[in-house]
């Protein structure tokens, strides 16, 4: 009796413990749709529920601005970013992780020095680069410029994966003649297909939320992506921050990678499963 | 060196190739350029006309109290951020580890705030933490548990809590999806056999989990460090530039962008790269058996 | 920087491309976020368009004024064409001057004599016309005329009433019931608001400027100690803690909702709190900001102008645009259709203006006698002066250390900052 008496309080502590988090983790989204219901003086009082729920914030969103262009734009750019970023990551994390060579450390350390210094300090100098290939204002610009903020991250995460992966895999393919590009495209891609889901998210995400690259490189309004096309919104005056219509694009651009998560999460888990044939 | 070993050590320059060249185009530049900015008296408003003054800006930086007190602030943001996030995004994973019942829509759901643009979200907690008319306030005074308004983020004494709760809030996620990523690849046979042996749990997970998936945790926490030290946009709209919250970063760009000194401020920048050098330097050597060891081979 | 010269030799050519010798030029302008600002601008712009043959390119910029000053600065230290007419901040025009054409010899002198004095003289830089007033602002104090009636109040002549009525009624009214009722709310976060606000207490009480028009230091007297203190009590008294990280919004956000009774704020915020939906419409006035004892109104002032970049390719179609969209009529038509305060006095005497604006006249009082930030004396230092002016009241009010003591501090740094990049 005492001991399932200890297993009922642990699997009470355990609900518990998951209600915390998502309270945690929920509430501040809850409230931000809330908040977009709401307009004017309702905004400034805390109730838990929009009492007249005002929609006009979210046509507002699409009539001021393209703003659907903008997410066309964010999603444009981050997907772009990810293909790229994963297409290069894959090969260095091959010869990172499954090759043993001089200056191999020294290599793998250039690439997290990159994510070493503040971006504004990046930004001038990626600025006269931007221009000086001629992106400015063009979607590519943004892709080129976050390859300085995914690729390091992508290539280490990408090489501590494969490493993990066992050595006979290629071995025997690699004997029997086999190219190394073949063995990354035949071996070593389905099974890290999982690896590849993850990081390619995080970096999606990554991309997606980005700010100060795409202000800067960016001019008119069908180039900007939806960070920025946020941080446009304004009302009668710059000190006015007009709260529901922000809060209501905030929420229309979340479903996006709601929908992306939803979509992918079963290649996490599933696809990670298949690559966890121990050497 | 066998032919075969030379021949792999070819192939992998050649693989090395294409992300080292994207990244020297990109990179290369913008840094050269902050650490050459760093030995001069550049303005912005004139980048063409600049003097070598070697390496005066770090000593004008080293005596400035506010330097010193916003190198404090971020070391102590990014200990005590990292270690949360940490914590609770192993918790996370661990939980959706489990074969729970609406484990998927738990997995979206926990993602959410890593979903939301940083410029929204500092804003929308800053809201939130409205001494007045904010959320947190009115709830915790309606039922009780305080008399008086907390004034969250004006109160020196809170504030930089205050963002630090933001920062988990919002960077969990990226700890829960690749812990939960390495959990997947422990294998279930090792369970099994401890369970059947009788060893109790907790012992299963220090002995035989967290062993495991300890490249994935580290990975996890030294980018999230490299990040954390580098904090700008949550601490530049959350507090703007009180000095009981500023951080390296927001130091860096108010003399490189709003007192246009871009000598000094590359002079910060570089500092600042300096220091996350070296913390990562340390912490890659702690975990060189996990992070940076070569395959088995 | 070999880089800044082929971008250099670039745009040289594209200024010799075919393009631009047709005769229709293309303006490009920025003027404001996205919403009625940029509406209002765009109407302006394309009317201008119309009359002229020209076409007009709107670009949207942030929201935050701290963000829109980072990517002007980063176009135009690149040397950008991509802007030609750029809408900058009452103190920018030290910081961003070399980028813009002086516009003196364009405009005639009866027309600069016409506008606010005070305006004009801090669009002046080195004898340079930087750029041309568009509208302006000024702080003001809001108050709850019902609260005042309730309990036998006027509208505070000085700080020392101000203070007093503030205390007395939140405290009646508090036992009264309205528990969360507090006195007087401001923009007291460390950022360039409070510069604004904390002026505004200084000057009103005759302590005289942060640096005065030769350029000396003279922050660090008796009477900019005692107005700094007198702030420094009204935190945890009339004013809560949490007024250390309020903007405007903030400020606006408790008054509109009726937890307090005084609010200084910039004239945006009338139209607003007595909006339709507003807990306090129609209990609010509006006034001139208390002085101190033997001190004068005033208020800070703010405000945008239109600037002509030094990097534009369509320079003379550039300026005739500012001059349109500065001009009287325009000015009118703005104050008229969302309410932007004009830079001309007499339009304030306009009886279009008066009937759509019943707090026109305060508002040319306020304006007329409106203190300007020290930003055309200490030119491209401004943002370093302010930013160490506001920390050093920031720090009063959080209760570290006294204004005597922070306002020393504070006279050797900008001694320092003086020194190092001269004013």
């Amino acid at each position: 009796m005492r001991l399932s008496r200890a297993r009922l309080l642990r699997r009470i502590l355990f609900y518990l413990l998951i209600t915390i988090i998502l309270i945690y983790t929920l509430f501040p989204f809850y409230w931000a749709v809330v908040s977009s219901l709401k307009s004017g003086s309702a905004l400034f009082e805390a109730h838990p529920l929009p009492i007249d729920p005002a929609w006009s914030n979210y046509t507002a969103v699409f009539q001021e601005q393209p703003f659907g262009r903008n997410i066309l734009n964010s999603i444009l750019v981050s997907t772009a970013t990810v293909a790229l970023s994963l297409l290069l990551a894959v090969t260095a994390a091959y010869a990172f992780g499954r090759i043993s060579f001089r200056g191999r450390l020294p290599l793998l350390l250039t690439f997290l020095g990159v994510s070493m210094f503040p971006q504004v300090a990046v930004l001038s100098g990626m600025f006269e680069l931007i221009r000086t290939l001629g992106l400015y204002n063009n979607l590519l610009g943004l892709v080129v410029s976050y390859m300085i903020i995914t690729l390091p991250f992508t290539v280490w995460v990408l090489t501590i994966f494969m490493r993990e992966l066992p050595k006979e895999l290629e071995e025997a393919a690699l004997v029997d003649g086999a190219t190394h590009w073949q063995v990354i495209t035949h071996i070593f891609l389905p099974l890290m297909g999982p690896a590849l889901v993850s990081t390619g998210l995080l970096a999606f995400i990554t991309a997606w939320n980005e700010f100060l690259f795409a202000l800067t490189f960016t001019l008119t309004g069908e180039m900007r992506t939806v960070p920025v096309a946020i941080a446009l919104i304004s009302g009668a005056s710059a000190y006015e921050l007009p709260w529901g219509r922000i809060m209501a694009a905030s929420v229309i651009v979340t479903v996006p990678l709601v929908l992306l998560v939803l979509v992918f999460q079963r290649k996490i888990v599933a696809g990670l499963t298949a690559g966890a044939v121990k050497g | 060196m066998g032919p075969l070993a030379r021949r792999r050590a070819r192939a992998a320059w050649w693989f090395l190739l294409p992300s080292l060249t994207v990244l020297l185009l990109i990179a290369g530049w913008p840094l050269l350029r902050t650490i050459g900015f760093s030995l001069t008296d550049a303005y912005l408003g004139d980048l063409e006309n600049y003097s070598f003054v070697g390496l005066d800006n770090f000593i004008l930086l080293s005596q400035d109290p506010f330097w010193w007190q916003s190198v404090q602030n971020t070391l102590f943001f990014t200990v005590a951020s990292v270690a949360l996030e940490l914590v609770l995004g192993l918790t996370i994973a661990l939980i959706l580890n489990v074969a729970l019942p609406g484990r998927g829509v738990m997995r979206a759901a926990v993602l959410i705030p890593w979903a939301i643009p940083t410029i929204v979200s500092a804003r929308m907690w800053q809201w939130m933490y409205n001494d007045l008319y904010g959320v947190f306030n009115q709830m915790l005074m309606g039922v009780g548990v305080i008399a008086e308004p907390i004034a969250w983020t004006a109160d020196p004494a809170l504030s930089l809590w205050a963002v630090v709760a933001v920062d988990v809030w919002k960077t969990t996620p990226f700890v829960a999806l690749l812990a939960l990523a390495a959990l997947q690849l422990v294998p279930r046979e090792l369970y099994e056999a401890a369970r059947v042996d009788g060893v109790h749990p907790v012992k299963i997970f220090f002995r035989i989990t967290l062993p495991l998936i300890m490249p994935a945790l580290l990975v996890a926490m030294v980018f999230r460090m490299l990040d954390a030290l580098r904090i700008f946009d949550l601490i530049y709209i959350l507090t703007s530039g009180s000095p009981s919250t500023m951080s390296m970063s927001v130091y860096a760009r108010r003399h490189l962008v709003e007192f246009q000194d871009v000598g000094y401020g590359s002079a910060a920048s570089t500092f600042l790269f300096a220091l996350v050098a070296l913390i990562t330097a340390t912490v890659l050597t702690l975990g060189r058996a996990h992070l940076t060891r070569e395959v088995r081979q | 920087m070999r880089l800044n010269n082929i971008l250099r030799l670039g745009l040289l050519l594209l200024c010799l491309s075919p393009a631009t010798l047709v005769r229709a030029a293309t303006v490009s302008i920025s003027c404001g976020a996205v919403g009625i600002e940029l509406e209002v601008c765009r109407d302006g712009a394309e009317a201008w368009a119309e009359k002229t043959g020209n076409e007009i390119r709107i670009i949207s910029t942030p929201n935050s004024t701290t963000d829109r000053l980072a990517l002007y600065q980063q176009l135009l230290a690149a040397g950008s064409a991509d802007i030609d007419v750029f809408q900058i901040d009452v103190v920018w025009p030290g910081i961003l001057h070399e980028h813009f054409i002086d516009l003196k010899p364009h405009i005639e002198p009866e027309r600069l004599r016409a506008q606010f004095e005070n305006i004009i003289d801090a669009n002046i830089v080195d004898g340079h016309l930087v750029a041309l007033p568009w509208f302006v602002d000024a702080g003001l104090l809001y108050y709850r005329k019902d609260l005042l009636d309730k309990h036998g109040f006027g509208v505070p002549e000085t700080w020392e009433a101000l203070t007093h009525t503030a205390a007395t009624i939140q405290k009646t009214e508090r036992a009264g019931g309205n528990r969360d009722l507090w006195g007087f709310v401001w923009q007291g976060r460390a950022y360039e608001g409070l510069t604004c606000n904390a002026l505004e207490w200084v000057h009103s009480s005759g302590g005289g400027n942060i640096v005065d028009d030769r350029g000396e230091v003279i922050i660090n007297n008796p009477a900019a100690v005692e107005a700094i203190d007198q702030a420094a009590a009204w935190i945890g008294t009339i004013t809560p803690l949490g007024v250390l990280n309020y903007e405007e919004e903030q400020a606006r956000g408790v008054f509109q909702s009726g937890r307090a009774l005084f609010m200084r704020n910039w004239p945006y915020a009338w139209t607003l709190v007595n909006g339709g939906d507003s807990p306090v419409r129609g209990k609010v006035g509006i006034a001139a900001l208390p002085r101190g004892e033997d001190g004068v109104h005033t208020g800070t002032l703010g405000g945008w102008q239109l600037a002509v970049s030094r990097y534009s390719g369509v320079r003379q179609e550039a300026i005739d645009l500012v001059r349109h969209l500065s001009s009287r009529r325009e000015q009118k038509r703005r104050a008229l259709e969302a309410g932007y305060n004009p830079t001309w006095p007499e339009l304030y005497d306009d009886p279009e203006v008066r009937a759509a604006h019943p707090i026109a006249p305060t508002l040319r009082k306020v304006l007329a006698g409106a203190v300007a930030r020290p930003s055309d004396v200490t030119g491209r230092s401004y943002n370093q002066v302010s930013n160490a002016f506001w920390s050093a009241v920031h720090a009063t009010l959080a209760g570290k250390g006294d204004a005597a003591g922070n306002l020393a501090l504070l006279e050797r740094r900008l001694e320092r900052i003086r020194r190092h990049r001269g004013w």
